[in-house]
This record gives C-alpha cells, sequence and structure tokens, in this order.
C-alpha cells in the first residue's frame, strides 16, 4: 500500500538527498494528469469518501480497543487504556472456548464447502443429458439466492420437534430430538446447510474452467494410455488448479468471520458452548453487556488473524504452485 | 463446430467435441448411471425444504403438531395466508423492503459504475492506490464496533442511509464492472473526445449504452443483496415500523418482540397457528426471487464468470 501516499501526497517531499530528476517528474506530470484528467478523477470523489468514511474510518475506530469508551461520547474513546482490554479477554475462559469454536466451525467449514463444489462440478461435466445438467444447476444455485433469515427459518421447520428430519427419526423408531437445543448438533446443522446454501453456486466457476482445459491433452493421455479416472487426476485437476488456489485463498480469508449472520440466527443459551463464535461473542459484549471497547478489541483481534491468514496462504500459494490473488 | 460423422467418431461424440473416449469401458457406464442417480438425489435435496415450507404453509396447524406434513398439504388451507396478509406490519415491513432496497440499490449503482469506470482507465495515473484503496477492504474491515459507533454517531440511525451508505460499494462487484469497461474497445471513446464530448457526456452517452448488459447484472446482485440483507436493519432500526420484511420474519422465527404482534392477530381470529404462520411469512418472503429467479439466472452468471476473468 506504499503507493497510497504518492496519491494523498501529489506533491513529493523537498529533494534532499537525490537532486535527480526522477523526483521532479511526479510533481509535472501529477500537474499535467490532473489538468488533464480532472474530469476522470471528480468521478473518484464521491466512491473515495464512501471507503473513507465507511471503510477507513472504522479502522481507526478501532483505537477504542485501546481507550475507555463512553456510548455517545467521542467516537474514538475518552482516555488511553493501553491493552487492558486485551489482557481481559487473554484472561477470559469464555473468550478460549470462543476461540475453538471459530476454529472448529472454520476448519469444518473450509473442510466441506471447499472441496464439494469441485466434486459436484466434476460430476456435472460428465453429464451429457444437457436438460439434466441445465436442471441440476439452475435448482443448486437458487439457495445462493435466499436470505440468511429464511435459511435460518428453513433449518429451524425442519428440524422442529414436528418437522422432516424429526419424523424420519421417529419413523426409525427413535424419539424426537430437539436438534437446535443440543450443542453436540450445531456444528452439524450449521455445516450441512452452508453445504446446501453454497454447494451449487460454487460450482460455476470450476465449470467456467472445465471448459478451457485443450482437448489435446485429454487426446494425448488417451493416447498414453489413461482411463478416465487418471485423465481426470491428470488432466482436468491440474487444468482447474489455479481456480482451486484463487477460491481457496478467498475461503481461507472468511475463515475467521465464519457465518457470523447464521450462527446469531440459529444459536441460542443452550448452545453456546459449540456455536458462540468470536464475532457472536463480541456482538453479545457490545450490544447486550454496552462493553464497546472489549468488543472492539475481540473484533480487532479477529480482524488482524483473518488478515495474517489471507496474507500467508497467498504467499504460500504463490511460492508453491505460482498462482496468487496478489 | 461442424458435425463429421465418421467411423472412430461416433455422432454422439462428435456433437460433443469436449468427450473424449472412443469406446466405453464397462466400468464407466455404470459410473454414468451412478452419477445420474446422484445428481438427481442433489437436485432432490435441494429442492425438499422449499417443497415442504410450502406444503407447511397450506396446512392446518393440527396436521403439522401431529408431525405429518412433508411434500404434499394437509387440511388444505388458505386461512393462515388471510391472516398474515391481514397483518399490517407485515404491509409495511414489505414496502419498506421495496424502498430500501430501490433506494440503496440506485446509489450502489451510481457510486460503482463511476469508480469502475475510473478504475478502467489504464493510463490514469494514480490508478494504482486507486485501486489497492478498494482491494484492501475486501481483506481488511473495521469491524462491527467501530462501524456501529460510526453510523450511530453520523445520526443515520433509523434511516435508509443506515441501510444504503455504508455497503454503498461492494468491491467484488466494483472489480467485475472494471474488467468490463476495461473489455470495451477504447476507439470509440477516442473519437468521442475527438468531437468535443467531455469525459461525463462519454460515459453516460457512450460507454453506458455499450454496458446496459452489466448494469442490469449489477442491480441484480445489488437487488438481491439488499432485499436478503436484514442485519443492518436489525443494528439501526430501533422502530418496527421501519424494520424490512426479513426482520419481520426474524422476529418471528426467534418468537422475540414479533410475539405480541402475532398474539394480537391470533387471538383476533381466534386460531392458533403459529407454524403455519411462520411458513407462510417464509413463503411470502421468498416469493418475489423465486419468481424472478429463472429469467435472470443467466445474467447473475455471466456476472460472476466475468469477474473471475480478472478476479
Amino acid at each position: 500500500m506504499s503507493s497510497v501516499t504518492t496519491l494523498t501526497t501529489p506533491t513529493p517531499s523537498p529533494d534532499t538527498t537525490t537532486p535527480k530528476p526522477p523526483s521532479r517528474a511526479p510533481r509535472q506530470t501529477w500537474r499535467r494528469a490532473l489538468r488533464r484528467d480532472w474530469q476522470l478523477y471528480s468521478l473518484a470523489i464521491l466512491p473515495l469518501l464512501f471507503f473513507l468514511i465507511f471503510r477507513y474510518l472504522p479502522m481507526l475506530g478501532n483505537v477504542i480497543a485501546f481507550r475507555r469508551f463512553q456510548p455517545g461520547g467521542n467516537i474514538f474513546g475518552e482516555y488511553w487504556v493501553g491493552l487492558r482490554y486485551f489482557k481481559m479477554f487473554l484472561n477470559d475462559p469464555t473468550f478460549w472456548n470462543v476461540f475453538t469454536n471459530t476454529l472448529v466451525l472454520g476448519a469444518l467449514t473450509l473442510l466441506f464447502c471447499f472441496p464439494l463444489p469441485i466434486v459436484l462440478a466434476l460430476l456435472l461435466n460428465e453429464v451429457r443429458a444437457r436438460k439434466l445438467k441445465r436442471l441440476v444447476q439452475s435448482v443448486s444455485y437458487l439457495p445462493h439466492f435466499l436470505s440468511i433469515v429464511i435459511v435460518a427459518a428453513i433449518v429451524m421447520q425442519l428440524l422442529s420437534m414436528d418437522g422432516t428430519v424429526n419424523q424420519l427419526v421417529r419413523a426409525g423408531g427413535g424419539e424426537a430430538i430437539p436438534f437446535l437445543q443440543r450443542p453436540e448438533w450445531f456444528r452439524t446443522i450449521y455445516v450441512s446447510s452452508e453445504v446446501w446454501q453454497t454447494v451449487g453456486w460454487g460450482t460455476i466457476l470450476y465449470l467456467a474452467a472445465l471448459t478451457t482445459i485443450d482437448d489435446d491433452l485429454y487426446e494425448a493421455a488417451r493416447i498414453d494410455g489413461a482411463n478416465r479416472w487418471r485423465q481426470t487426476w491428470h488432466v482436468t485437476l491440474p487444468g482447474i488448479r489455479p481456480t482451486m488456489v484463487t477460491l481457496l485463498i478467498l475461503n481461507i480469508g472468511t475463515f475467521m468471520a465464519v457465518g457470523f449472520e447464521k450462527i446469531l440466527l440459529l444459536y441460542n443459551p443452550l448452545t453456546y458452548p459449540t456455536a458462540d463464535v468470536l464475532s457472536t461473542y463480541l456482538f453479545r459484549m457490545g450490544f447486550q453487556s454496552s462493553n464497546f471497547s472489549y468488543a472492539a478489541a475481540i473484533g480487532l483481534f479477529e480482524a488482524v488473524i483473518g488478515l495474517i491468514l489471507v496474507v500467508s496462504a497467498n504467499l504460500i500459494a504463490r511460492r508453491t504452485v505460482g498462482t496468487s490473488l496478489w | 463446430m461442424v458435425t463429421v460423422d465418421t467411423a472412430e467418431r461416433p455422432a454422439e461424440t462428435a456433437n460433443r467435441p469436449r468427450r473424449r473416449g472412443i469406446q466405453e469401458t464397462r466400468g464407466y457406464r455404470v459410473f454414468r448411471v451412478v452419477n445420474g442417480i446422484v445428481l438427481t438425489l442433489v437436485v432432490m435435496v435441494t429442492l425438499y425444504p422449499f417443497v415442504n415450507i410450502v406444503a407447511r404453509s397450506l396446512s392446518d396447524e393440527a396436521y403439522i403438531i401431529a408431525g405429518q406434513v412433508n411434500l404434499v398439504p394437509r387440511g388444505f388451507t388458505l386461512d393462515t395466508y388471510q391472516l398474515l396478509m391481514s397483518d399490517p406490519l407485515f404491509w409495511t415491513n414489505y414496502r419498506n423492503t421495496v424502498f430500501y432496497t430501490v433506494t440503496a440499490t440506485v446509489i450502489s449503482i451510481v457510486m460503482t459504475t463511476c469508480y469502475a469506470y475510473v478504475l478502467s482507465k489504464k493510463q490514469l495515473k494514480g490508478r494504482g492506490a486507486l485501486v489497492g484503496i478498494a482491494v484492501f477492504t475486501m481483506f481488511f474491515t473495521g469491524g462491527l464496533i467501530p462501524n456501529y459507533v460510526l453510523v450511530t454517531s453520523l445520526g443515520l440511525k433509523n434511516s435508509v442511509w443506515a441501510i444504503a451508505l455504508p455497503n454503498a460499494i461492494n468491491v467484488f462487484n466494483l472489480l467485475v464492472m472494471k474488467a468490463f469497461f476495461e473489455s470495451l474497445p477504447t476507439e470509440l471513446e477516442e473519437a468521442a473526445a475527438v468531437d468535443g464530448l467531455n469525459t461525463y457526456g462519454i460515459l453516460l452517452r457512450i460507454v453506458l449504452p455499450l454496458s446496459k448488459a452489466i448494469v442490469a447484472t449489477m442491480v441484480l446482485f445489488y437487488a438481491v443483496a439488499f432485499w436478503n440483507s436484514w442485519f443492518a436493519a436489525f443494528l439501526y432500526m430501533d422502530r418496527q415500523e421501519l424494520w424490512p420484511v426479513t426482520v419481520y420474519l426474524r422476529n418471528l422465527i426467534a418468537g422475540a418482540t414479533g410475539a405480541e404482534n402475532v398474539g394480537a392477530i391470533t387471538e383476533a381470529n381466534e386460531v392458533q397457528a403459529e407454524a403455519t404462520l411462520k411458513a407462510v411469512t417464509i413463503v411470502l418472503t421468498t416469493l418475489p426471487i423465486l419468481l424472478v429467479y429463472p429469467f435472470v439466472q443467466r445474467y447473475f452468471v455471466r456476472g460472476i464468470m466475468l469477474g473471475a476473468v480478472k478476479g
């Protein structure tokens, strides 16, 4: 982000060490660029204001994690308290439980929601009946367009005492289970509803990547005696690897923020032991206990870990397979 | 591709040039049958919850409580639909959803189009920084609490601005649109500039008419997102007459604040219909999306593919 400074301070610092033309050139080109393209720059003003006010200002707003904050007072807090709130949550047993839950749910989501679209895309790719293929695509994309509230409501209906799942349980001779009140069921419920909503839509990019694989590669593999399975393994999968890596990095980027809204809708005090994650915990700390600084400290912790994860994933991907986001 | 029917290439293979084998092994034939079954199951599992909800919404409450409603409505009745539709709050909230969606989408489209157009100008000085400012926010955000403090202190609470402004630009959509503008031929714009049109004129009269498809896709992306959103309203709208319908549904399923309204209407009609009522609300909230989905699906797919090119 070093280039940001070039933008916000168009006049370069006075020449001290290198009195060479390059340091004079930027000022002239900036002046010329502004004169020539001022209309273009003017189009960027409102969007830039949006980013500064609603994206970067809240980042600065995180200073309240280090300061005493009073609701209704200064948005940047009243006075410094140092790392007090960080020490507080590091010594908070609930925090560690919530942190573990976040990692477990994040890992489970990644484990199922990342590979399943690839499998479905490969299966779809083998379908010859175009109508079936189109039907599967249209139907499986549909849940992606539903509000999370609706998904949560549907989950609740299916899992209610009189819902379909419990009808099956009873038909199998069991006792109806109040699934949403049982902590041991929460992870299963969360991950399966996530799979239901995202897997179909997740195939799109893979299907697009599959069409770009050169037919000659399959031809060559076949001449070398590769059967279908080996063709898939040696031609198809390497062909969609850049897409896989890109999506994996993006998935890792959302790892820490695991389905905040959905958990907020599905969990209840009975399922907190497995369902409560960092984002929902800080939500309650902030809005139910009005402890904004404490909540902001947890939020900042979560965001920083998220950033570290995505940056390292990107770095590893660039080093090992040569594909990366930036 | 012309269909060439030769001895080595069965017609089927020629029609679909991507098929690789000439002769099919027995194992592959078995695989294809299994594959067909698996995919049919995927369709059924995906659709079942929808069918179930519709069946519940049309059933008599007694059958639902007895756990007897699956695919077909039992004790068919439209009473619950009438019951819900007679709740003025439901209609107020529905109108709010429409109003919020339209307002927020218009703002988002204008902002995204302007910025994407600027970013698509490769020769523009400072372009890299302008892109970086946007992309960085995809991976690092201020977080819930600072955002809440900001929106509250700006006095945006209880207004449409609390929903529209903090989400005015979606960076993914921005990159999709930028990729589209970059793919447009530059000659037309250059010619227009020679003819004396300024930047605003070029954008409005030359670029936008060429970009109807992508603007339509963006409208869909934003409109669906705002139609579905609930959390911003849940956080910032203190009065129930300001809620969108998603928050109405949320309170119904959470059995929280909405309960007293539901209680009021159920009492008035002397029916106890909680489970059915939830199902009806789900159906009526989802309906608009289900109705337009078949017609707009391909725009979504096209949009996400375009974004993937440059992702």
